[in-house]
C-alpha cells in the first residue's frame, strides 16, 4: 500500500508567523497542467495592513543591525535554500511546467543572488556614500540609509523574480511587504519558510498571496509605507493608478520595466530605496 | 537714539538695468509670450519692477520643442569636455556680474543684500563651476560606464532662492547632457531672465536653456508636457504631490525637493553662543523662507530658560528693513500672499495658547513685513509645530532626554533637515543616525555647498541635488 | 553638563574653595565652537559703517587707545614724546580727542605721569614679570607695587600661562587676586596671552577665572606673541564679560592688544562690542585698544572724512 502524502497548508507570512488570511479566504492554485495544486490564503486589505504594521515594527531593529550581520543572515538564506534544492526544483516544475534543467538554472541563480546581495550589505555604503569636499572647514559625509517600509508587487518568476526584488531591499536595511506572484505563489511560501529559519527577524519580509489588483492599491495608498516596487504589475493602467496613489505621501516608486533576471543586477534595486543622509560638522580646536 | 547708530549703507541699484517688460527666453532669443502679462514687484516697497510675459500652453510647447531640437542636434552630441567649458563660462560670467545679480535678487525677492551677495550668488556660481567639472567625467560617477542624458528636463523652481535654485537645476542637467526648460516663480523671475542674458553672453547654443515665466498653469503645462523626459521641482509638498500624480504611468524621471519642519535640537552641553547663532541662522536666514529652516527649536528642558533668554537678547540685535542696506539682517516677506499665510498661522499659534514674542522693531510702511517671532510653550499638538510656516517664526518645544528629542524631531511627515547642538561627539553621531532627515547639521545650521548632496526623506521629496549624488536624477 | 551661571547660583567663594571645585566650574562652562565663533565674527565684519556712524566710531576708537611702548630700548625721552602724542593725537585739530592711556614698563611710569599731569590720560604699567610672567610671586607683587607707587593708574598683569595650561587654575586665581590687592586703587587688567592658550575654550575659562579673581579688565595679549589680538578671541572675551554682568551685575572691561593696525579693524571691534555686549561697553572705561601704530591710521581716516581727500603719513606725528 502506498503511503498517503501529508500535504502542506499554505499560509501567509506576517511578522515571522504563518497566519491564515484574517478573511478566511483561500484561492485555488493549479499546476502547469491545470490540475489542482493547493489552496492558498487569499490575503485581504487587513492582512496587508497587519503586514505593514509588522514591517514597521521590524524596521528600526533591522536597519540598526550591523551590515555585517545582515550579510550573514542573507548568506544564511542561501544556505537554507541550498538544503531545499529538491523541493524548490519540484515546485518550480510543478508550478511553471519548466524542465528540470531550467528550474535548476533559475534556482541556482536565485541562491547565488542571495550570496551576491549578502556581500553587498557591508559595501554599498562605501560605494554610494562618502566624504564630500566642501569649501569650508566642515566634516561633510553622506551615507545611505534605508527608506523604511517598502511594498513590493513581485514579478511572476516565482523564485528568481521574488529573490531579485526582495534581497536588495533587505540587504540595505529596508523591511518589506511583498505580494507574491499571483500565478505561481507556492514556491514563495517555501521561500518564506527558508527566511523564517535563516535567523531573519520576523517582520523584515512579509509575504502575502492573493490578488494583486485587490491588495496593491491598499499598500500604494498606505501612509506608513515609504516606497513601492511595481515590478510585478503587468497591467499599465494598474501601474499608473498605483503610482498615483503612492503620490499621497510621496512614496519612492519603482515602475515596472523589462529586465533579464538572469543577468548580474545593477545597483539600482538597492539605491532606489535608499535615502542619502548628509551630516555636517565643523572642524576646529 | 542709540550711541552707535549705523548710518544707512544702501547698495546702489544703479548697477542693474531692469527693462520695463520681459518676454520669454526660447531657443536663444527673447520672444513675446501669448499669455497675459503680469507684474513683478519689489516686496520691500511694492514698486513695480517689470512686466513679465506669461507663457501659454503653446509657448510651453514651443520651449519644449526648442529644447528637444537643441538636445537632438547639438547638446547630446557635444563632447562632455565642450559642454563643461560652456558651464565654466557661465560660472565665470556669473562671478563677473555677481553684484548685479545680487542687487537684482534682493530687489525682486526682498532678501537682504548681505545674503544675496555672500550666499545666493557665490553659491550659484560655484554650483556651475562644480558641475562643469563633471561634464566630461560622468563615466566615473558610479552610474555605469557610459551613462546617458535623459533628454529634455522641465524644471520648476520656487521664489525663496531664485538664482540659486536655478543653478541647482540647470547646472547638473546641462552637465549630464540634457537641455532644459525652466520656469522661475512668478514673484521672482528677474534673475532667471538675467541668467538668460548670461547664456547669450556665453554663446550657449540656442535651445539648451529656455526660461519661461508664468504661474501655476504654466508650470503644470511644463511638467505634464508629453515630450519632457525629466521633471525637477522645488517647492511646496502639495504641489509636489500633484506633480507625482501627474507623472504616474509615464517614463518621466522625477526629483522633488519639498517642504520641511526641521527640528533644531539644543542639548544642555551645547556650545551655547554658537547654538544661539545657529537657531537665529536656522530660522531668520532669508526671512525663514527656507525649506530646511530650523523652524522647531527643541531645547533640553534643563537649559530652556537660559537658551531662550540668550535667544531673545540676540534677536533684539537683528536689523529688519531695507533689503538693499548692507546692514540688514532680515528683509521683506516675498509676497502679500505669503505674508497672509504667516500671519494666519501665527494667529493660530497664539489662539492655541502658545506665547508669542518679537523684539521691538520698526517695520517699514510699504511692502510686506513680519517681525522675527518666537512662540514658546509649543507642543507637538500645536499646528505651528506641524505645519510649515515658511516665515521668520520659530516654535520652541522642550525635551528631557536624547531619545525624546529624536522621537519629537522625527514625529512629522517631513524629513528634510535637522540640527543638533552638543559637545559630546558620540551623541552627535547617535543623533545623526537616528534623525530621519536628508541633511543633519551638527553644531552648525543652514550650510550649503555644491559638493554636498541635499534632499529629503518622506514627504520632503526624493532625489538629491548637489554633489555626485545630484547627477543621478539627470542620467540613465 | 554645562554650568548655567545665574545671579542666584554663582558663589565665587564656593567655586574657588579648592582646585577641584574651580576646575569643575571652569570645565563646566559652555564650550566654544571655533568655526561657529569665527563665522559670527565674519558676519559682523560685513557691517558697513559709513558717514556719521564712521565718524562716531573713529573718535570713540581714539578715546579707547592705550598708546603703548614696551621696548627694551624705551627711554624717558621716548615716553615723554608718546605722552604728548596721547594728549594731542592730532596737533592740527583741537577737536581730536585724547587717547585713554599710555602704557609703559613700570620704571617709566613716573616719567609718563609727570608728562601727562592732569590731562586725564591715564598711565598704565605692565607688571608681574611682563611678558613671560615667569618669576617668583613676591617679585611679581613687588613689580606691581613699584608701578602703583610710581603713580600708575592701571596695571596690566600677565598670567602664568604655564600654570594655566598645567591645570593649576587655583594658583592662577591666587596670583590674580593677590595682584589685585597689590594694585590698591589702581585698576587691574589681566593679560591672558591668548596666542599661547590656543583654544577658545581656554580663553573663556581664563576670562571667568580672571573675573572671579577681581580683574577690572581682561586683555588678550602682550603684543610679544603671535597671534596677538584677534576678533574671535575678543568675541569670546566679550561674551564672557556680558555673561559675567548678567550673573553678577558687575561690568568688566575688555582690551584686545597687538595686531590691530587699521581703522577698519578697529571699527569691526566696535561693531562687535556694540552687538555682543551692547552700548554700555562703548566707552573707554570698558573697552580699550592696546596699540601703537593704530592711532595714526585712525587719524588719517578721520582727516579723510573731514577734508574729503586722502591724507598721508607725513601729516601725522611719529611718536
Amino acid at each position: 500500500m502506498t503511503r498517503l502524502e501529508v500535504k502542506k497548508t499554505y499560509k501567509l507570512y506576517i511578522g515571522g508567523d504563518f497566519p491564515r488570511s484574517e478573511s478566511g479566504r483561500t484561492f485555488e492554485v493549479a499546476d502547469a497542467k491545470g490540475r489542482f495544486l493547493a489552496n492558498l490564503a487569499k490575503a485581504s486589505r487587513k492582512d496587508a495592513r497587519d503586514a505593514v504594521v509588522a514591517a514597521r515594527k521590524a524596521s528600526p531593529g533591522w536597519a540598526g543591525r550591523t551590515p555585517y550581520n545582515r550579510g550573514q543572515i542573507l548568506y544564511r538564506v542561501a544556505e537554507v535554500m541550498e538544503g531545499r534544492r529538491d523541493q524548490f526544483i519540484a515546485e518550480l516544475q510543478q508550478s511553471e511546467g519548466v524542465t528540470v534543467a531550467k528550474a535548476r538554472t533559475y534556482l541556482d541563480a536565485a541562491i547565488d543572488r542571495w550570496v551576491w546581495y549578502a556581500g553587498w550589505c557591508d559595501k554599498i555604503a562605501q560605494v554610494v556614500g562618502g566624504a564630500n569636499p566642501v569649501a569650508a572647514p566642515y566634516f561633510n559625509h553622506s551615507t545611505p540609509e534605508p527608506s523604511g517600509v517598502i511594498a513590493v508587487v513581485a514579478p511572476q518568476g516565482p523564485i528568481l523574480g521574488l529573490v531579485s526584488v526582495v534581497a536588495p531591499l533587505i540587504a540595505t536595511g529596508n523591511t518589506c511587504v511583498v505580494i507574491a506572484s499571483q500565478q505561481f505563489p507556492v514556491p514563495a511560501i517555501t521561500l518564506a519558510e527558508c527566511l523564517a529559519t535563516a535567523d531573519l527577524p520576523g517582520g523584515v519580509v512579509n509575504l502575502l498571496t492573493g490578488d494583486h489588483a485587490e491588495i496593491a492599491p491598499w499598500l500604494a495608498s498606505h501612509m506608513d509605507v515609504n516606497g513601492i516596487d511595481l515590478t510585478g504589475v503587468t497591467d499599465p493602467e494598474l501601474a499608473r493608478s498605483l503610482e498615483e496613489g503612492s503620490a499621497e505621501n510621496l512614496k519612492r516608486v519603482r515602475r515596472p520595466a523589462a529586465e533579464d533576471l538572469l543577468e548580474t543586477p545593477a545597483l539600482d534595486r538597492m539605491t532606489q530605496f535608499l535615502e542619502t543622509k548628509t551630516v555636517w560638522h565643523p572642524i576646529g580646536i | 537714539m542709540t550711541k552707535f547708530d549705523y548710518a544707512p549703507a544702501p547698495e546702489s541699484r544703479s548697477i542693474v538695468d531692469i527693462k520695463s517688460s520681459y518676454g520669454l527666453f526660447i531657443d536663444g532669443e527673447f520672444v513675446d509670450g501669448n499669455g497675459k502679462s503680469f507684474k513683478s514687484i519689489s516686496p520691500s516697497s511694492e514698486e513695480v519692477l517689470a512686466e513679465i510675459s506669461e507663457a501659454s500652453e503653446g509657448d510651453v510647447d514651443r520651449a519644449v520643442k526648442a529644447a528637444r531640437r537643441a538636445y537632438t542636434r547639438t547638446w547630446s552630441r557635444m563632447s562632455g569636455r565642450e559642454r563643461g567649458k560652456y558651464l565654466f563660462r557661465i560660472a565665470r560670467i556669473m562671478q563677473e556680474r555677481s553684484r548685479e545679480l545680487a542687487v537684482l535678487e534682493s530687489l525682486d525677492n526682498g532678501k537682504p543684500i548681505r545674503e544675496s551677495r555672500d550666499v545666493d550668488v557665490p553659491l550659484a556660481a560655484a554650483h556651475f563651476f562644480y558641475y562643469a567639472g563633471w561634464a566630461d567625467k560622468l563615466s566615473y560617477a558610479g552610474y555605469g560606464s557610459d551613462p546617458k542624458p535623459l533628454g529634455v528636463a522641465g524644471q520648476v523652481i520656487p521664489w525663496n532662492f531664485p538664482l540659486l535654485m536655478l543653478a541647482w537645476k540647470i547646472a547638473p542637467a546641462l552637465a549630464c547632457g540634457n537641455t532644459v526648460v525652466l520656469k522661475p516663480a512668478e514673484t521672482t523671475p528677474l534673475t532667471a531672465l538675467l541668467f538668460a542674458e548670461i547664456c547669450q553672453q556665453a554663446d550657449l547654443p540656442p535651445g539648451v536653456v529656455n526660461i519661461i515665466t508664468g504661474a501655476g498653469d504654466t508650470g503644470r503645462a511644463l511638467v505634464t508636457h508629453g515630450d519632457v523626459d525629466k521633471v525637477a521641482f522645488t517647492g511646496s509638498t502639495d504641489v509636489g504631490r500633484m506633480i507625482a500624480k501627474s507623472v504616474a504611468g509615464t517614463n518621466k524621471k522625477v526629483t522633488l525637493e519639498l517642504g520641511g519642519k526641521a527640528a533644531n535640537i539644543v542639548f544642555d552641553d551645547a556650545p551655547v553662543d554658537q547654538a544661539v547663532e545657529g537657531i537665529v541662522n536656522g530660522i531668520f536666514f532669508n526671512q525663514g523662507h527656507v525649506c530646511c529652516a530650523g523652524s522647531r527649536l527643541l531645547v533640553q528642558e534643563s537649559v530652556a530658560d537660559e537658551v531662550l533668554a540668550r535667544l531673545k537678547r540676540r534677536m533684539k540685535t537683528l536689523r529688519v528693513g531695507d533689503p538693499l542696506d548692507k546692514n540688514t539682517d532680515v528683509g521683506a516677506i516675498n509676497s502679500a500672499e505669503q505674508l497672509a499665510k504667516i500671519r494666519e498661522l501665527s494667529d493660530i499659534g497664539e489662539a492655541e495658547g502658545a506665547g508669542r514674542w518679537s523684539p521691538p522693531c520698526e517695520l517699514p510702511q510699504n511692502g510686506f513685513w513680519f517681525p522675527p517671532t518666537i512662540f514658546t510653550g509649543v507642543t507637538q499638538a500645536h499646528r505651528i509645530a506641524r505645519e510649515e510656516i515658511f516665515g521668520p517664526v520659530l516654535s520652541v518645544l522642550t525635551f528631557r532626554t536624547p531619545k525624546e528629542a529624536v522621537e519629537k524631531a522625527n514625529n512629522t511627515p517631513f524629513g528634510l533637515s535637522a540640527g543638533v547642538w552638543t559637545d559630546k561627539g558620540s551623541r552627535i553621531l547617535w543623533m545623526a543616525n537616528e534623525l530621519k532627515a536628508g541633511v543633519v547639521w551638527a553644531n552648525t545650521f543652514n550650510k550649503f555647498d555644491p559638493a554636498s548632496p541635499f534632499g529629503g526623506y518622506k514627504e520632503s521629496g526624493y532625489g538629491r541635488e548637489g554633489g555626485r549624488h545630484g547627477l543621478e536624477g539627470y542620467l540613465r | 553638563m554645562t554650568t548655567v551661571v545665574h545671579k542666584d547660583n554663582l558663589d565665587v567663594a564656593e567655586v574657588t574653595r579648592s582646585e577641584s571645585s574651580l576646575r569643575r566650574f571652569l570645565h563646566g562652562l559652555p564650550g566654544v565652537d571655533q568655526v561657529g565663533a569665527e563665522a559670527r565674527v565674519a558676519t559682523l565684519g560685513t557691517r558697513s559703517i559709513k558717514t556719521t556712524a564712521k565718524a562716531y566710531a573713529l573718535d570713540l576708537a581714539i578715546r579707547m587707545v592705550d598708546l603703548t611702548t614696551l621696548e627694551g630700548s624705551d627711554t624717558p625721552g621716548k615716553v615723554r614724546a608718546l605722552a604728548n602724542k596721547a594728549m594731542r593725537p592730532d596737533p592740527a585739530d583741537p577737536t581730536c580727542p585724547q587717547v585713554a592711556a599710555v602704557c609703559v614698563y613700570p620704571d617709566l611710569v613716573a616719567v609718563a605721569k609727570e608728562t601727562l599731569g592732569k590731562s586725564g590720560v591715564k598711565v598704565a604699567a605692565v607688571a608681574t614679570a611682563f611678558p613671560s610672567g615667569r618669576a617668583a610671586m613676591d617679585i611679581k607683587l613687588a613689580d606691581t607695587k613699584d608701578a602703583v607707587e610710581a603713580g600708575a593708574d592701571e596695571i596690566d598683569m600677565v598670567i602664568d600661562r604655564g600654570a594655566f595650561l598645567a591645570g593649576h587654575y587655583l594658583s592662577v586665581f591666587e596670583e590674580i587676586a593677590q595682584t589685585r590687592e597689590a594694585c590698591g586703587d589702581a585698576h587691574l587688567k589681566v593679560i591672558f596671552e591668548t596666542g599661547e592658550l590656543q583654544t577658545y575654550d581656554n580663553v573663556r575659562r581664563a576670562s571667568w577665572l580672571a573675573m572671579m579673581a577681581g580683574a577690572h579688565f581682561i586683555k588678550t595679549s602682550t603684543g610679544k606673541v603671535q597671534p596677538a589680538a584677534t576678533l574671535p578671541v575678543t568675541l569670546v572675551m566679550l561674551e564672557a564679560v556680558r555673561d559675567w554682568h548678567e550673573a553678577t551685575g558687575q561690568m568688566v572691561g575688555v582690551k584686545p592688544a597687538g595686531g590691530i593696525r587699521t581703522s577698519k579693524d578697529a571699527i569691526k571691534y566696535l561693531v562687535m562690542v556694540n552687538e555682543i555686549c551692547g552700548e554700555d561697553w562703548l566707552d573707554p572705561d570698558w573697552f580699550r585698544f592696546g596699540a601703537s601704530t593704530l592711532l595714526n591710521e585712525i587719524l588719517m581716516q578721520r582727516t579723510k572724512m573731514q577734508t574729503g581727500r586722502y591724507s598721508g603719513p607725513d601729516y601725522f606725528t611719529l611718536d
